[in-house]
């Protein structure tokens, strides 16, 4: 028993040393010097400023931005602290917020039903994406407040849509980070804080 | 429901039977110590561990000593784990300064990787620092994996030797398992992760400024609201990829961040998702194959792996249905499929992923005991919601854990051959050996030991209102399901959760943690028993009277075995839970 018990103190000190402290160290180094700029996150620099990370979402509510997804990451959006809502579907929370959100759409877009993940938070809190139609229905919002026709806008957002992934896997999806980015390059404005 | 989302679970299985024949045939040869072309490289670590540890590698073990050398080993790696939880803070690679971990949390947590479990009370990017993941939980995801797979090899060899007294040696089984199987693969992994956007670095965590500022309203408790203006985004890094990489192939779950995979940096495209998903099933289903090769009857292998695909099957088609479908309770919401959008339940899922995915995901997490999630089990419709607790409820047989589920399956295989023995008034047999009392009863025992933490456990946190109910998110019978899915996550050693529960408490973190240890260890026991029982009976001769278990005969009735006995055990919890808040959510009512 005794020699049992030093076997495995013995065997767990030599394995962490390899499964704990080489194989992440290799791979880091491998990572690093192999994909450096996804190895990091991806992160925006905009004047020498780190402004975010292509893949992590931000929070948008100004009318002349496109809308990111509600958030229950902290505050929202908060990337030090992801999650969901995890309200059941029977929750009256969860019907309240949506209804709530699904008016305050509509103020702008009256009787025009509101894609649905536009009014449903994410799992993580930071999803960096809206569907397609979700971007659609802000098109009217954004020609107006950017002063842009509505074929320009259709065009930046067929710019920032990605079909699925090797033709088939997942869903098609609209960078809103990036996409309101390509807004303030093509149409500056100073938006208003909500 | 989708042609593309169907064509995606297809593919995803398609991968899965591809792998399964090579890999399983590898394992074979590597667990029966013939010669491998990795060989030359990982022979010479391996010596290198036996003379710095001092064991001897032609030593074979009887069943009680290679479970009392689990056990000790177990025991050891799970004291470390909770030393260095608590002293976190004064350790390096600590950029947050986080500080020690709480006692009961750091048990909580080292209990439940220690068992593959993986069931997380805590939100990594503010409890854990780099070292703690890397050193304890990284590494508790090799080796609880490779346990487990030592642990079947332990089984499939009192099924193929005859009367033999040992079962091999714990410890090279779970050298061979780590350095063979899991290290390489987990090296070549972790770099297709980043190749897709998965973090891999030591940076302290990014500070942006926010393209839009954010007017944030928060009410304290006192009823008073105060709004500021935030501007920044805090945005959390680490050595995410090493860690995501033998998270998913040691089916252990356990998410560097809280979001788990649904974190862009944790999961960040449709790619890596199909690979996260694929390497939870690689193993546990190229075991199948094992143990065909090990038993000298490969067709008896593909006869359990086919019972898997068939739960698995039925467990993704109605998640899928369930979760395309609308919620009646919205209105003004356009929840329709089309080209430009997946519609359907989007609370708690991604975009990247939609509906077709995330239903895979949880079926294919909860069939294994892996527990990862890239969407929120506890916002699915009440029926998704159901899949992956029955998932767990069947026993994690469904490929089941690395290992583990295969143990489990076989337990399973033993039952359904007495009971195919009783209905034609014979000795039952199992591929030449009696099945007699003492491997009905040691079968029952693991049967019987998962429903009891499971339903004991949830109906004791429900008789106590300040411990068990306060730590609720949903009302009504909803409720009712978050108590009932963590204890039987914990007890299935998965991890997922219905994670609106508050399970950061006393309560939960202490029944929790035992629910977990009770799970792994009081199963391993018996079926340690039944292997070292039949690895010292004689080899009968197949006579006409012998049932056969390589037919699809065999399949069927060891699928209707699993599903009788989850179904028998389980079904009132369930009525109460999910299936009463589907009937009363279409009869329009909330809570």
């Amino acid at each position: 028993m005794k020699r049992n018990i030093l076997t495995a103190i013995l065997y767990t000190v030599v394995t962490t040393v390899l499964f704990g402290i080489i194989y992440p160290f290799v791979v880091t180094g491998l990572a690093q010097a192999l994909f450096k700029d996804k190895a990091n996150g991806q992160l925006i620099q905009q004047n020498g400023h780190l402004i975010g990370s292509h893949i992590i979402g931000q929070p948008f509510s100004a009318p002349g931005y496109f809308h990111s997804r509600p958030s229950t990451a902290g505050n929202g959006y908060d990337a030090a602290n992801s999650g969901g809502s995890n309200y059941s579907p029977t929750n009256k929370k969860l019907i309240d917020r949506i209804a709530a959100d699904v008016a305050a759409n509509q103020l702008d877009h009256p009787n025009t039903e509101v894609p649905i993940d536009l009014v449903t938070a994410s799992a993580s809190g930071l999803d960096p994406d809206i569907t397609p139609a979700a971007a659609e229905f802000q098109v009217t919002r954004i020609a107006h407040e950017r002063h842009l026709p509505e074929s320009t806008v259709n065009q930046l957002i067929a710019a920032h849509t990605q079909g699925r992934q090797l033709g088939f896997l997942g869903e098609p999806r609209v960078n809103v980070l990036e996409l309101n980015l390509d807004l303030d390059q093509t149409a500056p404005i100073t938006p208003r804080i909500k | 429901m989708t042609a593309n989302g169907w064509f995606q679970i297809f593919f995803f299985f398609a991968l899965v039977i591809i792998c399964a024949k090579p890999l399983g045939i590898y394992m074979a040869r590597v667990f029966e110590r013939e010669r491998t072309f990795a060989d030359p490289l990982f022979r010479p670590i391996e010596r290198l561990i036996y003379r710095l540890t001092g064991i001897d590698e032609s030593h074979e073990m009887r069943w009680t000593e290679y479970g009392i050398v689990m056990l000790i080993f177990s025991l050891v790696t799970l004291l470390v784990t909770y030393a260095i939880e608590r002293v976190q803070y004064f350790l390096p690679l600590n950029p947050q300064h986080l500080a020690g971990v709480a006692p009961d949390l750091a048990l909580n947590t080292a209990a439940s990787f220690t068992t593959n479990t993986n069931w997380q009370s805590y939100v990594p990017e503010t409890t854990m620092s780099y070292l703690t993941q890397m050193l304890t939980l990284a590494y508790h995801n090799f080796f609880s994996a490779a346990v487990g797979m030592a642990l079947v090899i332990a089984l499939i060899r009192g099924i193929a030797r005859r009367e033999s007294k040992t079962l091999g040696n714990f410890w090279v089984d779970t050298t061979r398992a780590s350095l063979w199987v899991l290290l390489p693969s987990c090296l070549i992994y972790a770099l297709l992760l980043v190749s897709q956007g998965v973090v891999q670095n030591f940076r302290p965590y990014d500070q942006a400024t926010l393209v839009q500022p954010q007017s944030v309203t928060t009410t304290s408790t006192d009823g008073k609201s105060t709004t500021q203006i935030v501007t920044t985004q805090s945005i959390a890094q680490g050595p995410v990829a090493s860690q995501e990489a033998i998270k998913m192939l040691g089916t252990n779950g356990g998410g560097f961040f809280n979001a788990n995979s649904a974190h862009p940096f944790e999961n960040p495209t449709p790619l890596s998702n199909l690979m996260q998903m694929f390497s939870i099933f690689l193993i546990p289903g190229a075991l199948t194959v094992t143990l065909g090769r090990m038993v000298r009857s490969p067709a008896h292998g593909w006869a359990v792996f086919a019972a898997m695909a068939a739960l698995f099957f039925a467990g993704v088609f109605v998640a899928y249905h369930a979760e395309a479908q609308p919620n009646p309770l919205l209105h003004a919401v356009n929840q329709r499929t089309s080209t430009l959008q997946s519609g359907g339940n989007m609370e708690g899922k991604e975009v990247r992923f939609g509906i077709a995915n995330s239903a895979l995901f949880a079926t294919v997490t909860t069939d294994a005991s892996c527990g990862a999630v890239n969407s929120m089990h506890d916002s699915f419709m009440p029926l998704g919601g159901l899949v992956p607790l029955v998932n767990i409820m069947l026993g994690e047989v469904i490929f089941g854990g690395v290992g583990a589920g295969l143990y489990g399956m076989l337990i399973f295989v033993v039952l359904a051959v007495f009971i195919a023995g009783l209905m034609v008034g014979r000795t039952p047999e199992y591929l030449g050996k009696k099945i007699e009392s003492y491997d009905v009863k040691m079968a029952m025992l693991y049967v019987l030991i998962f429903p009891l933490s499971i339903l004991g456990f949830s109906a004791l946190a429900l008789m106590m209102p300040n411990l068990g109910l306060a730590s609720l998110n949903n009302a009504g019978p909803h409720g009712l399901s978050e108590i009932l899915y963590a204890y039987t996550s914990a007890t299935g050693n998965n991890g997922s959760a219905f994670a609106g529960l508050s399970a950061n408490t006393h309560w939960y973190n202490l029944s929790l943690g035992a629910a977990m240890l009770i799970g792994r260890f009081f199963m391993i026991i018996p079926m340690l028993a039944v292997a070292g029982n039949l690895a010292q009976k004689k080899l009968v001769p197949p006579s006409p009277g012998t049932f056969p278990v390589h037919t699809p005969l065999f399949t069927v009735l060891l699928v209707g075995v699993v599903l009788i006995v989850g179904a028998l055990t389980f079904f009132p919890a369930l009525s109460l839970g999910p299936v009463l808040e589907h009937l009363l959510m279409h009869a329009g009512k909330a809570f």
